[in-house]
């Protein structure tokens, strides 16, 4: 999901990094008329040092930026990951394949029907699911937990690990309280073809590298 | 400054800003909505009650649920996720909440129903609790939207009670 949150910002931070460099190369309309490689080629010709390092500190101000953000977002929901893609169509038609989902994980406690993401010991990638039942503890206030996708037929015992009945408190990364529709694909077509990815990175690097104005 | 770079850079940034406005006016325009749903659930007969081998109660009902939600759609919702649960206080357990059946709705004309359903989820308790048991039914709501903010609420029936005995 970072990668999602960066992309935006990489594409935000381009139009600062455009207006800033806009300011500094005030003068320098000979260039424009030449075409598209020859004003490219004159760029990576003229580059100085001083410029260099003005972009070196831009393209930092975006990634820490981004970085920023995302912790600050965890800050703000408690939950270790707070947007997440939907993966599989198990809780079809509610969530589909590649639709995002913000989490938040207050101190409330886990009740029935609310859809939490939960991480199952032995298994790698965290499971959307909603609740459907819930067994609170008198004295200690420990939670049974058992859950079950809208689309499956039976519980998520099967998924669990081998012989747990009930997820725990510290199994769920937090609860689901909004929906954004398929924002996620831009993660999941990158995570499947890495090729795209590699190719959008060099191009937005080269971008930054070769942008006068 | 007029390049082609930076007119579809403008243009791209200024498409997802409007798009991310309008997803957040489609979402908050749900808190206008006040719904008024109303539901009424029967018992209509025990078909088992029993002790499981490992010592937990278990039971088998017949139910009719009938509900009239149709005031929960707007124009961002995509679909109502609905389920009754039964909920019962017992002495280890503070809360205890057993979905027995549940169904999504995904229209408004769909969003007035009753369904006559043995309990799709099993009823088990954790120890043996469940022998004259007063229980509440709730019915719940989770309102899916197109975008943006789920809704959740819920009813709650009381003055259920399980028989003395196992059958």
């Amino acid at each position: 999901m970072l990668k999602v949150s960066f992309f935006f910002f990489l594409r935000c931070g381009f139009r600062n990094l455009n207006q800033r460099e806009k300011k500094t190369s005030k003068g320098r309309g000979r260039e424009r008329k030449m075409g598209w490689i020859g004003e490219t080629m004159d760029s990576i010709r003229s580059l100085q040092i001083r410029q260099v390092l003005n972009q070196a500190v831009s393209l930092g101000m975006i990634v820490t930026s981004a970085l920023i953000i995302w912790k600050g977002l965890m800050c703000i929901t408690g939950s270790e990951s707070p947007v997440v893609v939907v993966l599989s169509g198990s809780m079809e038609p509610g969530f589909k394949r590649g639709d995002i989902l913000f989490l938040h994980m207050s101190k409330d406690p886990i009740r029935a029907g609310e859809i939490v993401v939960f991480n199952v010991d032995g298994r790698e990638i965290p499971i959307v699911h909603r609740v459907i039942k819930v067994h609170e503890r008198q004295d200690t206030g420990e939670v049974d937990v058992l859950t079950k996708g809208d689309n499956n037929f039976g519980d998520d015992r099967l998924l669990y690990a081998h012989g747990q009945l009930w997820l725990q408190k510290h199994h769920i990364m937090g609860r689901a309280v909004g929906f954004l529709p398929y924002v996620g694909w831009v993660t999941i077509i990158m995570t499947e073809k890495p090729i795209i990815k590699y190719v959008l990175i060099g191009a937005l690097g080269l971008l930054v590298i070769t942008s006068k104005e | 400054m007029h390049s082609f770079g930076y007119r579809a850079n403008a243009l791209l940034t200024f498409a997802v800003t409007i798009l991310a406005i309008l997803c957040a006016f489609a979402s908050l325009s749900d808190n206008l909505n006040v719904p008024n749903p109303s539901a009424h659930v029967q018992v209509l007969s025990i078909n088992w009650f029993q002790k499981q081998p490992n010592g937990n109660d278990e039971v088998s009902l017949t139910l009719n649920v009938s509900a009239d939600l149709q005031s929960m759609f707007t124009w961002n919702t995509k679909q109502v996720f609905v389920f009754l649960a039964a909920e019962y206080e017992t002495p280890q357990n503070s809360l205890n909440q057993v979905s027995l059946w549940d169904g999504i709705i995904p229209s408004k004309e769909h969003a007035k129903f009753w369904t006559h359903t043995a309990n799709k989820y099993r009823f088990i308790d954790q120890g043996s609790n469940l022998r004259g048991k007063e229980f509440n039914l709730t019915l719940h709501w989770h309102v899916m939207p197109k975008t943006g903010k789920m809704f959740a609420d819920k009813i709650v029936m009381t003055g259920y009670r399980l028989p003395d005995e196992y059958r």
